[in-house]
């Protein structure tokens, strides 16, 4: 059901852990749709010097977040917002339907995070990262 | 690598004797067993005949009220949908529970949009109905009572015969849906005092793709499928006389070697929860414990992590489990029947079902127990769910 790329970044995933004194920190998603990912950054003069991940999720959930994070790593914060699940979704080689919303949630980490950095600086970004409506449950409700 | 198969709640293997039994009905006789005026036709005729006569034997039940159907989920169908059909002029009220397979779920949910109440009895923390929430939920409308005889995700065994005695007293008909059951406990439709059970060939080593409908003499029901005049002109459809034999000869083993079988189950399922219990923190049985569970369900709850992505990780190691998590399930909610005991999602999503089989090895089960706790250790420090345990202790 999943691509060799998807395997390869569920099995060895890239960039998990937390950065101590991270000037960026961004969590999305929640526990009752059964997806987290929370993003560490380390910024430096608007460039992603260092990014690590912690993802509560199913295989596509980490290995977007692998890839999201392998994606922005060493970019300028500017270049990291234009980061795209789409593109992570590419170069994962594809996801299946269903897991489509993985790799929406880890666009949002990474704006997220950044959005900390912005806020953190005095700048915000103005956007709301909430849950992405992943399950029947949230979007009923609209908790 | 070795390859450890721990999901005999999804389906089992078929044993050699079942494919022998079947193997003649593929290859010599493949007469159409309506086909009476020749040789190999009556002897397909006559087998059917003897399997039908086997399996009503071995269920306590008449030759005539056995209806062979394609699988467990078609004979769940037949018996709500047809007997909704057949009594929908006395009432149209059925009471069944939250946690049922979702054929009996999904078939209740399709009458539902035609006109019928439907019941859903909650369950303790254990999965076990109240026979007095039965009996609660009965009005002069109700038709039909519809429990599982065990549970396929959490074991949890049901009071049948309480249920039956209800059903009696107030003259509803009572379908119980024994998939699991059969091959794990013993299950006679007399002493269990129900009016319709359903099987299902390959949850006890028989082949896919068969099942069995028991309906006791006297109920009425509608035809399921129009055609030919088989199984009594309800169920029309050339016989599968190879799988027909093959869940005879599968139903005889499971029965002749039921206490022994239960009791080697029983062992391997309890070192496999008290393994995991030992050697795994922040984590949850789901369902009873003890006699009331069935002999080879094991299904636990790891806090702060996913099930999908612990099934990913066995089947590297080899082995082959199942998960209640949205995920793994392919829909958004994680198992109704987790949610139906009371789990709040979160802990619903993070669950494992390991079920063993006959071919289950002591080897098999210090192997998952090796290989399990570094694993949930190992998605647990990925998880940010964890940060905090760890800050904390």
């Amino acid at each position: 059901m999943y691509s060799e790329k998807v395997m390869d970044h569920f099995a060895n995933p890239r960039n998990v852990g937390e950065i101590e004194n991270a000037n960026a920190v961004g969590q999305v998603g929640n526990a009752k749709c059964g997806d987290i990912m929370k993003i560490y950054m380390d910024i430096e003069d608007d460039k992603i010097k260092d990014v690590k991940f912690k993802t509560f999720g199913c295989g596509a959930a980490i290995a977007t977040s692998s890839m999201a994070t392998e994606m922005v790593k060493g970019k300028t914060v500017k270049e990291a917002l234009e980061l795209t699940n789409k593109a992570v979704m590419e170069a994962l080689d594809g996801l299946p339907p269903e897991k489509v919303h993985c790799s929406v949630l880890a666009e949002e980490a990474i704006h997220s995070a950044i959005d900390d950095y912005y806020k953190r600086s005095g700048i915000s970004l103005g956007v709301e990262h909430n849950c992405s409506g992943c399950c029947a449950d949230c979007s009923k409700k609209n908790i | 690598m070795k390859s450890v198969y721990l999901d005999n709640n999804a389906t089992t293997y078929m044993k050699k004797e079942v494919v022998d039994a079947m193997l003649p009905y593929l290859y010599e006789n493949f007469g159409n067993a309506s086909s009476k005026f020749y040789q190999i036709g009556r002897e397909a005729e006559q087998a059917v005949a003897s399997f039908r006569e086997k399996i009503a034997d071995i269920l306590g039940a008449k030759p005539n009220e056995i209806y062979f159907t394609g699988s467990g989920c078609e004979a769940d169908n037949w018996a709500i949908k047809g007997i909704a059909d057949a009594y929908r002029n006395k009432g149209n009220h059925i009471i069944t529970s939250q946690i049922e397979h979702h054929a009996v779920l999904s078939a209740c949910e399709f009458l539902e949009k035609h006109g019928f109440e439907v019941t859903y009895l909650p369950v303790d923390e254990y999965g076990i109905v109240n026979p007095i929430d039965v009996e609660k939920a009965i009005t002069d409308k109700t038709i039909l009572i519809s429990i599982m005889t065990a549970n396929n995700e959490i074991g949890a065994i049901e009071p049948i015969c309480e249920i039956s005695e209800i059903a009696k007293k107030h003259k509803i008909i009572f379908h119980t849906d024994a998939v699991q059951a059969i091959g794990h406990m013993r299950v006679n439709v007399n002493e269990l005092g129900v009016d319709m059970l359903s099987l299902s060939g390959h949850k006890f080593h028989g082949p896919k793709g068969i099942g069995v409908l028991y309906i006791r003499n006297g109920i009425r029901i509608s035809n399921l499928i129009h055609g030919g005049g088989q199984e009594r002109g309800k169920r029309a459809a050339t016989e599968n006389v190879a799988a027909m034999a093959g869940i005879a000869k599968a139903l005889e083993i499971a029965t002749n070697d039921l206490d022994e079988n239960i009791k080697k189950l029983t062992e391997k399922r309890d070192r496999l929860i008290k393994g995991i219990s030992e050697k795994i923190p922040y984590c949850r049985l789901n369902g009873p414990v003890g006699d009331n569970r069935l002999c080879n369900n094991v299904n636990f709850s790891f806090k702060y992590i996913e099930g999908e992505s612990i099934l990913m990780l066995l089947d590297m190691k080899g082995v082959a489990a199942s998960s209640g998590s949205a995920c793994a399930s392919g829909s958004l909610d994680p198992s109704h029947v987790l949610l139906a005991i009371g789990l709040p999602h979160e802990i619903a999503h993070g669950s494992l079902r390991l079920s063993v089989g006959d071919d289950t090895t002591d080897e098999d089960i210090d192997y998952v127990l090796e290989v399990l706790p570094p694993i949930i250790e190992r998605l647990r420090m990925m998880s940010p769910l964890y940060e905090e345990v760890i800050r904390n202790s």
